[in-house]
């Protein structure tokens, strides 16, 4: 948006014709408070607000950028399709582990929606329209409806949920139904003889009683191959085979057009409409068949064949220039072996932000001197001044203790942790750590002093007092403990 | 072997013993501790690469495991390759690891969140042979996975060091339960010997070794991983430097 970006605090309306009236077809935020709404004539909005900003609807534009989006959020799950005017669908079903979990993975999509100025809610519930209806009536701006849960909820909305045309929703009301749960306990057959079949069919879809396929969105240059079976598949083997034999076609086209695959989907199209999928992704770009198979088929006991698997369609829906490597051949040093393919197993398996190497950071403050970088990351052979000792247990938490010490720095001569008291006969101390006042200004005085101490067992502690010992200003001199040592 | 054989027969019959064990392809190499009384014990003269060894710690250690994970990173640090060190949620302290000898660059961490998982990922690990040592926090570990575990680990030959951690004392039990490790240690903390000066000084363990595979179980006064793993036995003297003890050391290993 440049600067002939209209304002935001004016109100804009979108106007579009239907039949032979010019009519309000969008309004943002202003607009609402303003009183306009959405099915208005243009002409009384225009009288309503006198420096309404009002624009023609492209639909046709519309379409096209959702339709983009949807191949944007690719990137969360492998089956994902535009639902026009204004949504997305995803089918989250085994992508979330990769993304944090359902909750994280929708906090980050609607911030990642914001961050390019769109204002989107977001909802997941067990079927698409269940997830339609929270997305619209419940998210502020997310919701994760509990598994098995989405029929009471869907219970207790209003009908406008449905995804009904307006005069069935009218009519609807006009009979004095509300809630979804009303029309759901009335008679269907009534119901159909006055609004058609469409209610019924809504209503199943909505709790989950009727499957709703829909068309997986793909990109044009998309790299994919496909293999259609005469006669339905089921077994695990099976499908493990057909997998390495669509791998290798698309190696194949991979290796044509000198790219390697980062992340792949693979689709199993059920006989019953559903399609199942299997995402993997990978940390280098990767052409090897072996490799890619083994990550594939590392997931098939993740996909419920149901009555069988009639087409197969694998994706590399993330592709990225793949050279040949020169191998460095040295009579001295013996090359590093390559771990990258341990980490895409690994990756693939518990998700990608749960493997990780330390690195060191120039902190002095125990808890921020390490910071989490990707296993493939560089070496650059740095690590951590080791002048003073620090436990190989670290608490997230350091935990209040009581002792008796000597101010301002002599160590504890007793303390007690976790309701065990222990008495102190050897100290090494105190290591002071300083606030670090560019992160926050309350650090501009704090101090905290780390003594290592060790009991009668010979058990050592690491444990801190917030403050200096003499000034008040500087912590509370309260005692911490902070680590364990061995 | 270390000992020598007392007549052909016999050699003839060890030799047999041992293919019968674990055929020719086994990797019988070992890592040595450095420390000529340790390795004196262990057969082959050190900690045997290609198998699973079994680490706890003695009282509060076997819920912190703080002095259970600076052995295993020792011996990861002696080893050569990267290191995979899978825990169920991450409380490790990385620069106390760097101290004992294994740099950051080397270790690639998986947090996978319940025991299940992380007897997958051991195992994965255990298998690539890319890497130098596996190590793996875990409570519970049945014969029929450790066995897993041990063929893992003898088909690559890496290292696999299972870091033995309950969420409470009287669970620790549990690690009389047979296992298929080769060995199997308990390192206690011990009070460091008084130094002249105020302070404390390198700190000590009570290494036992509960189990060895073809070898008697001992135990050792040993002072704790300097800062390229290695243990050193208790001297007994004050006044000797590390470096002054381990050198000769490290010349015969």
């Amino acid at each position: 948006m440049g600067r002939s970006a209209p304002s935001a605090e004016i109100p804009i309306v979108m106007l579009g014709r239907q039949g032979n009236r010019r009519l309000v077809l969008a309004a943002d935020a202003a607009a609402h408070t303003a009183g306009l709404r959405i099915g208005m004539p243009a002409s009384k909005a225009q009288v309503l607000v006198p420096n309404l900003q009002s624009f023609d609807l492209d639909s046709a534009a519309d379409a096209a950028a959702l339709d983009r989006m949807a191949l944007w959020s690719l990137r969360y799950a492998p089956i994902v399709a535009a639902d026009p005017p204004d949504g997305l669908i995803i089918d989250t079903t085994g992508a979330d582990h990769l993304h944090g979990g359902e909750e994280t993975m929708l906090e980050g999509l609607v911030s990642r929606m914001a961050a390019s100025g769109i204002e989107a809610r977001a909802a997941v519930a067990d079927t698409w329209g269940a997830a339609h209806a929270c997305a619209r009536f419940l998210a502020r701006p997310t919701f994760v409806a509990p598994l098995g849960q989405a029929p009471a909820i869907m219970r207790a909305l209003p009908i406008g949920a449905l995804r009904l045309p307006h005069d069935i929703v009218e009519g609807l009301l006009t009979l004095g139904f509300e809630r979804m749960g009303e029309v759901e306990a009335a008679p269907r057959a009534s119901l159909t003889l006055r609004f058609g079949p469409e209610l019924g069919r809504r209503l199943d879809q909505a709790m989950g009683r009727r499957s709703e396929p829909f068309e997986p969105a793909r990109s044009p240059e998309l790299i994919e191959v496909r293999r259609a079976f005469g006669e339905p598949i089921g077994a695990a083997e099976t499908i493990a085979r057909y997998t390495g034999k669509l791998v290798a076609t698309l190696c194949e086209a991979l290796e044509a057009k000198g790219l390697g695959a980062r992340r792949l989907d693979l689709l199993l199209h059920r006989v019953d409409n559903r399609i199942e999928a299997i995402r993997v992704g990978t940390a280098v770009p990767v052409r090897d068949v072996k490799r890619l198979t083994r990550l594939l088929t590392d997931r098939i006991e993740t996909v419920d064949p149901g009555f069988g698997i009639e087409v197969m369609t694998l994706a590399a829906t993330l592709a990225e220039p793949f050279g040949a490597k020169q191998i460095i051949s040295s009579l001295v040093e013996e090359p590093e072996p390559d771990i990258t393919d341990l980490i895409d197993v690994l990756a693939n398996r518990i998700g990608e932000q749960r493997l990780y190497r330390f690195a060191p950071v120039e902190s002095d403050v125990p808890e921020r001197s390490v910071r989490r970088i990707a296993p493939n990351a560089p070496d650059d052979g740095t690590s951590w001044p080791g002048d003073w000792p620090r436990p190989p247990r670290l608490l997230t938490h350091p935990e209040p203790i009581e002792t008796m010490a000597l101010l301002p720095d002599h160590p504890p001569v007793w303390f007690s942790w976790r309701g065990i008291r222990r008495r102190v006969t050897r100290a090494d101390g105190p290591e002071r750590v300083f606030g670090e006042w560019w992160h926050r200004d309350a650090e501009l005085i704090a101090v905290r002093d780390y003594f290592q101490v060790e009991d009668e067992s010979g058990e050592r502690f690491w444990i801190y007092r917030a403050g200096d010992g003499e000034d008040p200003e500087t912590g509370s001199h309260k005692w911490f403990l902070h680590g364990v040592f061995a | 072997m270390g000992q020598p054989a007392a007549s052909p027969a016999i050699a003839a019959l060890r030799e047999r013993v041992a293919r019968l064990e674990g055929g020719p392809a086994r990797n019988r190499a070992t890592l040595p501790f450095g420390v000529p009384r340790i390795d004196k014990v262990l057969p082959g003269g050190g900690l045997a690469l290609g198998a699973l060894h079994d680490v706890a710690g003695g009282r509060n250690g076997a819920i912190d495991g703080a002095a259970a994970a600076l052995f295993a990173a020792g011996i990861a640090a002696r080893a050569k390759g990267k290191v995979l060190w899978c825990v169920t949620r991450q409380d490790l302290f990385a620069p106390a690891l760097a101290q004992a000898g294994l740099l950051p660059g080397r270790v690639v961490y998986v947090e996978a969140g319940d025991e299940a998982s992380v007897l997958a990922c051991f195992e994965e690990g255990l298998r690539h042979g890319g890497l130098g040592a596996v190590v793996a926090e875990l409570a519970r570990l049945s014969m029929t996975a450790s066995r897993r575990l041990q063929l893992a680990a003898e088909a690559s030959g890496a290292i696999g060091i299972a870091i033995r951690r309950w969420r409470r004392q009287t669970e620790a039990t549990d690690f009389g339960q047979p296992t298929a490790a080769v060995t199997r240690w308990r390192v206690t903390a011990l009070p460091s010997r008084p130094l002249p000066v105020s302070g404390i000084g390198r700190a000590r363990w009570q290494l036992e070794l509960i189990r060895v595979r073809a070898g008697e179980s001992a135990d050792f006064e040993v002072e704790a991983c300097d800062d390229k793993g290695r243990l050193a036995l208790f001297s007994g003297l004050a006044d000797r430097s590390p470096s002054a003890r381990d050198g000769p050391v490290r010349a015969i290993g």
